[in-house]
């Protein structure tokens, strides 16, 4: 397949019109499209990284329109520009997408009963405007494909409850400030360097030395706050939680692991890509205070998400700590940092999956995601829960996950190159997430045995009568994709090192201070 | 920076569009932040969006230079074609030409209007989804004033807690189902909200007079039935 790049938005893009066209007649239609489009997608998306690898640039390019790239500065028409970090991160979002579309039969079905093809449609528009981020090489198509996936989140969130409505209300103002914002910097870029292509900008900036104007530094400012404030790091967190613990089942586990990340993926190609590393990072205060900040939010994160006593809510806390971890991965300004940061982008997709698709079983069978109705669990539904804590274990890094891996190479990039406090702080963060998570083990499995018998010293009242106990596993649509997720965990994390391999090839193009361990 | 000209000159006549594109981007984040109700935070929103417009039109402004659509002469595409010469009877045969810089520096730039054509259809979805929220949350609280929705918000969780810990599981799950069964379908959305207004007025009297908890409950579900 030659354009196999165009087939990751085609499968969805048409997808969606199809869902929306033909569920107004028969809704039931919707679900087969939605996966067979994902599938197609995905499909489409290793085709492409196959290729990416065997091309000799290890680059990808798809122009729009015809449009050459012969003319300097670079870039008239729009171009999709695949390298390989863009791929890797197509493939988490097509992954995802594939697995949550899998999952979403019943969810979907029964949360918003009658809205099934427009659930879809916003669904499939969804994972074509992510993947479209990952993989465009024109700064302000990646604005408007960042509205487009913002746009489509907005309205698969306010899908739940009024209140839902309310946090949704929420995110679309810090949502569309931080668009913005991004927007306004990509218009200084164009002044400065009359392109608007990535490569195009970066090609101006090197030939022209644009590193010392005014103009540039203004860009970044704007660019870098906007993409904060979408990512939802620390200061500018409000939005998440109440969105996400308010939103659909199948919603939140869409929206959880992708848009943050893809948004730190974001902020990684603008740094490398398009201002350049010696740019982004030598003549610039942000290194200096960045990674200070880096640690207020992991710590103030882990701390609100130790404070919480509802699932989802908790999850929603951990989801803002590690983004505080990757942003610190990049502006530690180490090879082994940043190869930490690409990494746990792809791990931490796995893992917040997981653990979302789990506690949208739990909330179908228990009617509440309150850490109280989780007693005796382990016994009610085995598999859940262990597709639940494989992810959680993933969070906390232990070793056979992907998790453990990622956070090796983050806290070797802060050794590296002496950045003691980010070190601490993902020593206690690792700490608080073992408290988090074996709090539940606790309550899930060691205070009750599974004759229903009280087995816990000092929990007087957890008595728990036989028939909550006997087993009663989810539906298998949606047990066997959690499984799904729990294994690409295990497995990325047994082949780690083919991953880093690739993100490797990838860093080999930029110079980035290695350092030497002692 | 202001060699030629007083500063006043350089600041009011040179850069004003600039200076007024901060104060609008200004006020659009002020209002978005500060104003407690939602239309108003909208309005902020607007301006925020209008004041990047006025950024990159002004960018583009290039005096003296024409709308840009290719004169005859200049067209890439096009075929050749016979050119009157000025103060002459003589015709000349111009074809298509490769656009060099000098020959397009008569064209005002096009791409910053363009992308600004996206980013008012942007802008536009962008608004519309919010008054469609807006909507919903008027028929949810029957308020669009932010302390009075928190309040609203707060209270609701507590009764709903209270609910769940008195009622056995099975209702709990009837009144879920109810819940979000009587969620209205779209097209009534907006003849029911006038009705929603006046029931959410009945039922804040109601559970002033009585404020049990059966109470209570019927006025959870009072804005809800008001659509039906």
């Amino acid at each position: 397949m030659e354009n196999a790049i165009a087939w990751i938005f085609i499968f969805p893009l048409i997808g969606s019109v199809a869902c929306a066209i033909l569920g107004i007649s028969n809704r039931k239609v919707s679900y087969p499209i939605a996966v067979f489009s994902m599938a197609g997608s995905l499909w489409a998306g290793i085709e492409t990284l196959m290729q990416v690898i065997s091309s000799k640039e290890l680059i990808v390019s798809y122009l729009f329109g015809g449009w050459t790239l012969d003319a300097y500065p670079r870039g008239v028409g729009i171009e999709f520009h695949a390298d390989i970090l863009g791929i890797l991160m197509t493939l988490v979002v097509l992954g995802v997408g594939l697995i949550v579309a899998l999952y979403s039969k019943l969810p979907v079905q029964d949360e918003t009963p009658g809205k099934e093809s427009l659930f879809y449609t916003l669904f499939l528009l969804q994972i074509t405007g992510l993947a479209g981020i990952c993989l465009t090489g024109d700064a302000f198509n990646l604005y408007v494909l960042i509205e487009v996936a913002a746009l489509t989140g907005y309205g698969l969130i306010a899908m739940g409850s009024h209140r839902a409505a309310a946090a949704t209300f929420n995110y679309l103002i810090l949502g569309t400030i931080g668009a913005s914002l991004y927007l306004l910097g990509v218009g200084y870029l164009y002044i400065k360097t009359g392109t608007l292509n990535m490569v195009g900008i970066r090609d101006v900036i090197l030939a022209e030395n644009l590193a010392e104007s005014p103009t540039m530094q203004v860009a970044f400012v704007l660019i870098g706050i906007g993409i904060l404030i979408k990512m939802a790091f620390f200061p500018f967190h409000a939005w998440l939680p109440n969105a996400y613990c308010n939103a659909p089942t199948t919603t939140s586990s869409l929206l959880a692991p992708l848009v943050t990340k893809v948004m730190i993926y974001v902020m990684i190609r603008m740094i490398l890509s398009v201002f350049g590393v010696e740019f982004s990072f030598e003549s610039n205060l942000w290194t200096e205070l960045l990674p200070w900040l880096v640690v207020v939010a992991i710590v103030c994160a882990a701390i609100m998400a130790l404070a919480q006593r509802e699932i989802k809510r908790m999850l929603s806390y951990l989801i803002v700590a590690e983004v505080g971890y990757m942003v610190g991965g990049v502006w530690i300004y180490n090879y082994y940092g940043l190869i930490g940061s690409i990494f746990h982008i792809i791990s931490d997709a796995c893992m917040t999956l997981c653990l979302f698709l789990g506690a949208g079983i739990i909330l179908r069978k228990c009617k509440t995601t309150h850490f109280d109705g989780l007693r005796g669990l382990f016994s009610k539904m085995p598999l859940t829960m262990i597709g639940f804590f494989i992810g959680g274990f993933s969070i906390i890094g232990l070793p056979p996950t992907c998790g453990f891996f990622s956070k090796w190479y983050l806290i070797t990039g802060g050794m590296v190159s002496e950045r003691w406090e980010y070190m601490v702080v993902l020593m206690f963060s690792t700490m608080v997430m073992v408290v988090l998570f074996f709090r539940m083990i606790e309550r899930i499995y060691i205070a009750v045995s599974e004759s229903g018998e009280n087995l816990g010293h000092g929990h007087g009242d957890l008595g728990i009568p036989k028939e909550q106990t006997r087993f009663d596993e989810g539906p298998w649509s949606m047990v066997v994709p959690l499984l799904l997720a729990a294994t690409t965990v295990m497995v990325i994390g047994i082949y780690n090192q083919d991953v880093v391999d690739h993100i490797e090839m990838f860093l080999e193009a930029f110079d980035l201070p290695k350092g030497t361990m002692d | 920076m202001f060699e030629d000209g007083n500063i006043v000159n350089e600041l009011l006549i040179e850069r004003l569009n600039y200076f007024i594109y901060v104060i609008l981007l200004l006020i659009g984040l002020y209002g978005m932040i500060a104003k407690k109700n939602l239309i108003k935070k909208l309005i902020g929103m607007s301006i925020f969006q209008t004041a990047i417009i006025l950024f990159y039109v002004s960018v583009a402004v290039k005096e003296g230079a024409t709308i840009p659509i290719y004169l005859p002469e200049h067209d890439p595409h096009g075929q050749t074609i016979d050119v009157k010469e000025a103060n002459s009877t003589d015709t000349k045969h111009v074809g298509p030409s490769v656009l060099k810089p000098e020959l397009v520096k008569d064209y005002a730039n096009p791409l910053p209007h363009v992308l600004m054509l996206t980013a008012i259809v942007v802008g536009v979805a962008t608004l519309g989804l919010a008054l469609a929220l807006c909507q919903r949350i008027f028929q949810g609280y029957g308020t669009i004033e932010e302390d009075e929705l928190l309040a609203k918000m707060e209270s609701r969780e507590i009764r709903s807690k209270a609910l769940s810990v008195q009622i056995p599981k099975e209702k709990n799950k009837n009144s879920k189902n109810s819940d979000s069964s009587s969620t209205p379908p779209k097209s009534k959305v907006k003849k029911s909200v006038k009705s929603a207004s006046v029931k959410t007025a009945s039922a804040k009297k109601n559970s002033s007079k009585k404020p049990n908890q059966k109470k209570q409950a019927a006025k959870k579900k009072g804005p809800l039935k008001g659509n039906k």
